[in-house]
């Protein structure tokens, strides 16, 4: 009886143990984009002070005009948008058909191709790179950002991104397939005006995951890019904090302005993203 | 002509075009990814072959890269420095991640917010998570040694100490990291029927005893998938290290991608280089099939 009393304690005293290590471990994850921010907007002689301020007074609001004011910096914003979406619009339009085709026709190899697009979700983008730049110097692309843009599209993301489309389309019942056939709808027509419409969660998904990885890649524009006028963002971050006498409070709103805008889109979508990513980590 | 047979034509044109259209709508990707990835593979193998430098005109060399890679003590750093990468992380992060997965696998108020905290690194780009680290660890300003000075200690030169650039390394990557294993072990762990727990409470075992004896041994397709995925990120470590230390100081944190980085774009070695990606990929290829195998194996156990 004795040990049936303290039950509730002991279930109280969990929950609130529970809940201190989960906040503990929410404060050390976001704790460096506290300091990135809050750095973001102190004044450069706060920046070095001791003891140091954990909330800048005064607030320098005025960093991130000085960062807008330095000219490129909004060139490489537009880079980084421009290219990622470019990437965004062909992973989805060639993976949805291709993602439709294989779980929706029936036709000869069709398991063992789409074995071959999987493994390209293997493939490192580093062991491709060495070739690619040579065959695009001679072309004379490599310092552009077509190998940011066109081999993005078919290497990871695209196999991703077939993957995902394929998973989807496979949850959609034949029968809506075969109705439409007997009015006589091609395929096309069944792909664009009955498939593409159902999948605007599985697009929604595939959108802001393929924007994610490039709108943070790195290693391609080190490789590629070395007239500054064709930056990204990452890049041109890389390079500031290389320079001698850093800034490092016009360096923390740059990281802030690229990192922001994600982190806006992560939160209002986060729920549907981690379930999609968990679903394809496993199966 | 009787009917049955006519509808069987139009049933076989029918699935002829159906095929012809699947072939259309897999053509764009499969060609893109035979150009952009499958010929470069093979490229890379080539020129692996071949002494290829700015300067000099490819001439065929046949396994030399490979034997001078041998005779390389740079290499020797590198494949020591991330096999120590490796060894420090993996272990670590399946410890770290099986505890925060068992810690927010359950529903309760607010763990869609915890879970999203631990995510939220998995999402920022590497470059920025690098920036952000490297300014926590500065030697003078950092708010680590700056603390540490609060209490009256003299902090380490942390990014410029040999023996520590390759332990920071990974415990940023760590950081980093950990949203996404914990997502992938929190969707496996709710995937074990709650009949187990229930009937191992009636047994009396302890929540450390059920974790031990249930969860683990359910999950561990998932924890294989974890290990695999972690060993090939490690091997593919590059922005961290570029932004935290730039391979330095001396090459106390050179890595695989590091070293083809430096070989082929630095040094415009791209003979030399591609042997190093060569081996890279032979690493990465084992380490797929061995997982695709493995997982095979499992799933067939399971059903």
């Amino acid at each position: 009886m004795k040990h049936k009393a303290h039950r509730p304690i002991r279930k109280a005293l969990r929950t609130v143990g529970k809940y201190a290590l989960c906040t503990a471990v929410a404060v050390i994850m976001l704790a460096p984009f506290y300091w990135m921010v809050t750095t973001s907007l102190k004044s450069y002689s706060k920046v070095l002070l001791f003891p140091p301020q954990f909330w800048p007074d005064p607030l320098v609001w005025q960093n991130y005009a000085d960062l807008f004011g330095m000219q490129p910096f909004l060139l490489y914003m537009w880079n980084s948008v421009y290219i990622a979406l470019l990437v965004c619009a062909g992973v989805i339009l060639f993976s949805s058909l291709a993602g439709y085709a294989f779980a929706k026709i029936r036709f000869r190899g069709s398991s063992a191709l789409f074995l071959v697009i999987l493994s390209g979700m293997m493939m490192p983008v580093e062991i491709t790179t060495i070739p690619l730049f040579l065959a695009l110097s001679q072309l004379r692309i490599a310092e552009s950002h077509f190998p940011l843009i066109v081999p993005q599209i078919f290497g990871y993301g695209g196999a991703f991104g077939t993957f995902l489309m394929r998973q989807f389309f496979l949850t959609i019942p034949d029968e809506l397939v075969e109705a439409a056939k007997i009015d006589g709808c091609s395929q096309p027509g069944i792909f664009r005006r009955i498939m593409m419409p159902m999948a605007t969660t599985a697009v929604a998904t595939l959108l802001i995951f393929t924007f994610l990885q490039n709108w943070n890649e790195f290693f391609l524009p080190l490789i590629y890019l070395s007239s500054s006028k064709l930056y990204t963002i990452p890049l041109a971050l890389s390079l500031f904090t290389t320079e001698n006498g850093v800034q490092w409070h016009l360096i923390m709103a740059a990281a802030t302005v690229s990192t922001l805008p994600v982190l806006i889109v992560f939160f209002l979508a986060q729920r549907k993203f981690i379930e999609s990513l968990s679903m394809t980590g496993i199966k | 002509m009787t009917k049955p047979t006519s509808a069987a034509r139009t049933a076989r044109t029918l699935a002829l075009s159906d095929s012809r259209w699947a072939y259309a709508f897999i053509s764009p990707m499969l060609v893109g990814y035979t150009l952009f990835v499958l010929l470069p593979i093979a490229a890379t193998l080539v020129i692996s072959l071949t002494d290829w430098s700015l300067i000099s005109k490819p001439s065929w060399v046949g396994l030399d890269n490979y034997r001078a890679l041998f005779q390389d003590g740079e290499f020797y750093v590198v494949v020591r420095n991330t096999l120590y990468f490796t060894a420090l992380l993996l272990p670590s992060n399946l410890a770290v991640c099986l505890g925060l997965a068992w810690l927010l696998k359950d529903r309760f108020r607010g763990v869609g917010l915890f879970r999203t905290a631990v995510f939220t690194p998995v999402v920022t780009s590497v470059v920025v998570w690098g920036i952000v680290w490297k300014y926590i660890f500065q030697t003078d300003n950092g708010i680590i040694n700056v603390a540490l000075r609060m209490i009256g200690v003299q902090g380490p030169h942390w990014l410029f100490t040999s023996a520590l650039a390759i332990p920071i390394v990974a415990f940023v990557t760590l950081v980093k990291g950990l949203g996404m294993n914990m997502v992938i072990l929190i969707g496996a762990m709710q995937d074990v029927p709650a009949f187990y727990y229930e009937a191992a409470r009636l047994d009396g075992a302890s929540g450390w005893r059920q974790f031990r004896s249930i969860t683990l041994p359910l999950i561990a397709p998932s924890i294989f998938l974890v290990t695999i995925m972690t060993v090939i990120g490690s091997l593919k470590v590059f922005g961290q290290i570029y932004s935290l230390t730039g391979g330095g100081p001396g090459n106390s944190s050179y890595v695989f991608v590091y070293y083809i980085y430096q070989q082929a774009f630095r040094f415009y070695e791209f003979g030399y280089a591609s042997a190093i990606s060569a081996i890279l990929f032979l690493i990465i290829l084992i380490l797929t099939l061995a997982q695709w195998n493995v997982r095979k194996k499992w799933v067939y156990h399971e059903a």
